[in-house]
C-alpha cells in the first residue's frame, strides 16, 4: 500500500485557507494586535515601581497577604534583572491568549456539558489539539499571520483552550442530578437552570481550568518566541543560541517568577468560590 | 372532587419504546419485554385518583416504580402512554412552556435527599420558585421569611444550608416547595434520609401543617408506618404496577394478595405478628385435681418457679408458685385452695406482639394465653417471644 500523502492534504487545506480566508485572518490580526499592544502600553506607560506597588495593594485585598507579598519581592526582582519589559510583553500575550482561549473555551465548555453529541465530537479534537507538539501549530501559524506576536497567540490560544473546555464541560456535569431536577421541578427555563445553579456550582472547577489555561499559555508562550513572539521566550532563546548562561538563566527565572504568580492569583480566586457541598 | 387524575399510565424506558408497548398490551412480562426489546418497563398499567386535599401515599420497595410515577405527574419524566389530568386539564402532552408554568405555580416538589442549592442562604432557597418567575427581591424575600417561620426555622434565614442538621435541611426544603403557594406537593421519600425520631415528628408536623393548609399531597414512601399514619389513602405498588389502593385500614385487614400480605407484615412484625405466632405449648400443667404434690413434682422436673393450674376442660383456673406449694405440702394440705392465684396476666390469643410486651414487662410471673372459650392454649415468657418474632422474621425473609 503506498503511502498515504496525509501531510499533502493538510497542506492543500492551510494553502487553501492562506488565499481565501485572508480577510478574516487580517480581521483576526488586528484584533489580536491591538488588544496585546494596548495591555502593553498600559503596563509599560507607567514606572515599573508604582506598578509594584499598585498590584501590591490589589492582591492584599483580593488575594492575600503572602501572595502580596511574594509576588510584590518577584516583580522586584524582575526588574531588578532589567528584564521589565521583555517581562511586560509576555504578560500581555498571556492575558491575550487566556482571555481569548476563556472566551471561546468556556461557552464551548457549556455546550459539551449540554449535548452528548458536541461532547463526542468536541474530545477528540481536543485529545488532538492537545497531544500534538506544539511547535507543529507554528507553522500554519506563521503562514497565516506571518511572523511576530500575532501567530505566537494563535498557537497559544490553541494549545491552551482544551483544558478550559474539559474542566467547565466537567464541572457542569458534576453538578449532582439531585440540583438540576429540583432547578427543573420548580420550573427555571434552561437559561436560569445555567447561570443560577450550574455555573455556580461548577464555579470551582471552572476555576481550575481557568488557572490551567493560564499556566500554559505562559508555557507555549515562550515556545512562541520562535516565530518572533518576544518577550522572555526571546532571552531565552537568546540565551541557548550564544550559550550565554547567565542570560539564559535570567529569562529563564523571570518567567517562573511570572509563572508562580500567576499560578497562585488564580489558584486563591478558585479557593474563594470554593461552595462547602 | 378528583385534583388529580393518572389513567393507563406507561413509561418505558429506552430508545424504542413502541415495540415494548405493543408487547406490554399483548400481555408479556416486564421480563421478556427486556430480554426481548433491551426496554426497561418502569410503570405500567397505573390508573387512580387523588382527590382535593387528600394526602395519597404511593408506597413500594425500591425499584417498584413510585418515584418514576412521582415524576411523571409534573412530567419529569415523560409518560410513554396513558394520560394525567390536573384540575381537568390533561397536561400529558402540554407544551414545555405550559408544563413550566404548571411546576411554577402548581405542582411543587420535595426531595429525598433534600436538593438543596448549597450556595444559597435558606432565604434564598426557599425564594427560589418565586424568583424564577421574577418575582421582585423584596416581595419574595418577604414571603420566603414568612414560609420560613411557618416551618419553624426563623433565625435561620442567612444560614447556608450545610451549617443545618437534615430535619432542619428538610424544612427548609418543605418551605421551599410551599412558597409559591402551589396546590399539588409532590413529596418523594421526603423523611426517609431523617433518623426516625426527626422522622416521626417531621410527619406529626406535616400533618399539622396539612390541617391548616390543605394541600393535595402525593407522598413516596416504602415505610409502611410512615405510610398508614400520614396517608388518607395509600397505593401499594409492586414491580411497576399498583397492587392495591385503600386506606390503611383496608389495606391491614384485607390484603389483596400475596405481595401486599407480605409487604405489611415485613414492615413492623410487633403489629401484625400475635400471641400465637410466638406462644409456647402450655406443657407441663396441673390439673386442679392434682394437688400441691405434683405441682412441686412437675415444677422440680422441669426447672421452673411457677406452673399454671387448668380445669378438667382445661379452662385456666389460675397459677401457683413453687415457694407456695412447698408450704402446702410441708403442712400437709391436699388441696390448691389457699395458694393458688387467680388473677393471672392473659392475653387473648389474637393479641398482637405490641401488645403483649406491656403486658410481660409489669408482671414476673408467665402471660397466660387463651382462646375465646377460657382455654389455656399457651404460655409466654419474655425468651419465648423474642425468640418467636426472630423465628417469624427468618421465615418472612
Amino acid at each position: 500500500m503506498p503511502k498515504l500523502p496525509i501531510g499533502l492534504w493538510v497542506e492543500r487545506i492551510v494553502d487553501w485557507a492562506q488565499v481565501n480566508l485572508d480577510a478574516l485572518f487580517d480581521i483576526i490580526t488586528l484584533i489580536i494586535r491591538v488588544l496585546v499592544t494596548s495591555i502593553e502600553t498600559v503596563f509599560l506607560s507607567v514606572h515599573p515601581l508604582i506598578i509594584i506597588a499598585l498590584v501590591f495593594i490589589l492582591f492584599w485585598f483580593i488575594a492575600n497577604r503572602k501572595i502580596a507579598v511574594g509576588t510584590a519581592i518577584g516583580l522586584y526582582l524582575i526588574y531588578n534583572m532589567q528584564l521589565w519589559k521583555p517581562s511586560i510583553e509576555t504578560l500581555a500575550l498571556v492575558l491575550a491568549a487566556a482571555a481569548l482561549a476563556l472566551l471561546l473555551g468556556i461557552p464551548l465548555g457549556i455546550l459539551t456539558a449540554r449535548s452528548n453529541l458536541i461532547h463526542k465530537i468536541i474530545m477528540p479534537l481536543l485529545d488532538f489539539m492537545q497531544t500534538m507538539p506544539a511547535f507543529v501549530y507554528l507553522i500554519p501559524a506563521v503562514l497565516f499571520f506571518g511572523l511576530g506576536q500575532v501567530p505566537g497567540l494563535f498557537a497559544t490560544v490553541v494549545f491552551a483552550m482544551p483544558p478550559t473546555i474539559r474542566l467547565t464541560g466537567l464541572g457542569i456535569r458534576q453538578v449532582p442530578v439531585e440540583l438540576v431536577e429540583a432547578t427543573d421541578a420548580f420550573g427555571s427555563t434552561e437559561w436560569q437552570k445555567l447561570i443560577k445553579v450550574q455555573i455556580p456550582l461548577a464555579l470551582p472547577t471552572i476555576m481550575a481550568g481557568v488557572n490551567q489555561c493560564i499556566m500554559l499559555s505562559l508555557s507555549m508562550v515562550v515556545i512562541a518566541a520562535m516565530i518572533g513572539a518576544g518577550g522572555l521566550g526571546n532571552e531565552v532563546l537568546a540565551g541557548i543560541s550564544r550559550l550565554d548562561i547567565a542570560k539564559g538563566f535570567e529569562g529563564g527565572l523571570a518567567i517562573v517568577i511570572m509563572a508562580i504568580i500567576l499560578d497562585r492569583v488564580t489558584q486563591s480566586f478558585s479557593e474563594k468560590h470554593k461552595v462547602k457541598a | 372532587m378528583s385534583k388529580i387524575i393518572v389513567k393507563d399510565l406507561v413509561k418505558i424506558f429506552g430508545d424504542h419504546p413502541e415495540k415494548a408497548l405493543k408487547m406490554l398490551q399483548e400481555g408479556y412480562s416486564k421480563d421478556e419485554i427486556l430480554k426481548k426489546t433491551r426496554q426497561t418497563v418502569g410503570i405500567f398499567d397505573i390508573n387512580f385518583s387523588v382527590n382535593e386535599g387528600e394526602v395519597f401515599v404511593l408506597m413500594g420497595l425500591s425499584g417498584s416504580g413510585k418515584s418514576t410515577l412521582l415524576r411523571c405527574v409534573n412530567r419529569l419524566i415523560e409518560p410513554t402512554s396513558g394520560t394525567i389530568t390536573i384540575d381537568d386539564e390533561d397536561i400529558t402532552l402540554a407544551e414545555p412552556d405550559v408544563i413550566r408554568d404548571i411546576r411554577r405555580k402548581k405542582v411543587s416538589m420535595v426531595f429525598q435527599r433534600f436538593a438543596l442549592f448549597p450556595h444559597r442562604t435558606v432565604l434564598d432557597n426557599v425564594a427560589y420558585g418565586l424568583e424564577i418567575q421574577g418575582v421582585p427581591t423584596v416581595e419574595r424575600r418577604e414571603k420566603a421569611a414568612q414560609i420560613i417561620e411557618t416551618v419553624g426555622l426563623k433565625g435561620w434565614e442567612y444560614s447556608m444550608p450545610d451549617q443545618l442538621s437534615g430535619g432542619m435541611q428538610q424544612r427548609v426544603g418543605l418551605a421551599r416547595a410551599l412558597c409559591n403557594n402551589p396546590d399539588i406537593l409532590l413529596m418523594d421519600e421526603a423523611f426517609s434520609a431523617l433518623d426516625p425520631l426527626i422522622r416521626k415528628s417531621m410527619q406529626d408536623e406535616l400533618l399539622s401543617l396539612q390541617n391548616s393548609l390543605n394541600k393535595t399531597i402525593i407522598f413516596v414512601t416504602h415505610d409502611l408506618d410512615e405510610a398508614l399514619k400520614i396517608g388518607d389513602r395509600i397505593a401499594l405498588m409492586n414491580n411497576g404496577t399498583i397492587v392495591q389502593i385503600g386506606t390503611a385500614e383496608e389495606i391491614l385487614t384485607n390484603p389483596a394478595n400475596d405481595y401486599v400480605e407480605r409487604f405489611v407484615e415485613d414492615v413492623d412484625r410487633t403489629k401484625v405478628l400475635t400471641a400465637e405466632g410466638v406462644m409456647k405449648a402450655p406443657d407441663p400443667v396441673v390439673f386442679l385435681k392434682d394437688g400441691p404434690h405434683v405441682a412441686l413434682r412437675q415444677m422440680k422436673e422441669h426447672g421452673i418457679s411457677s406452673i399454671f393450674v387448668v380445669t378438667r376442660e382445661r379452662k385456666l383456673a389460675g397459677i401457683v408458685l413453687a415457694e407456695d406449694a412447698l408450704q402446702a405440702v410441708k403442712e400437709h394440705r391436699e388441696e390448691f385452695k389457699d395458694i393458688i392465684i387467680e388473677d393471672v396476666p392473659k392475653v387473648r390469643i389474637d393479641t398482637p406482639v405490641i401488645d403483649i410486651i406491656p403486658v410481660l414487662a409489669e408482671t414476673k410471673l408467665p402471660v397466660a394465653v387463651t382462646r375465646d372459650d377460657d382455654k389455656l392454649v399457651g404460655i409466654l415468657v419474655k425468651g419465648s417471644v423474642l425468640a418467636g418474632m426472630v423465628r417469624k422474621g427468618e421465615n418472612i425473609a
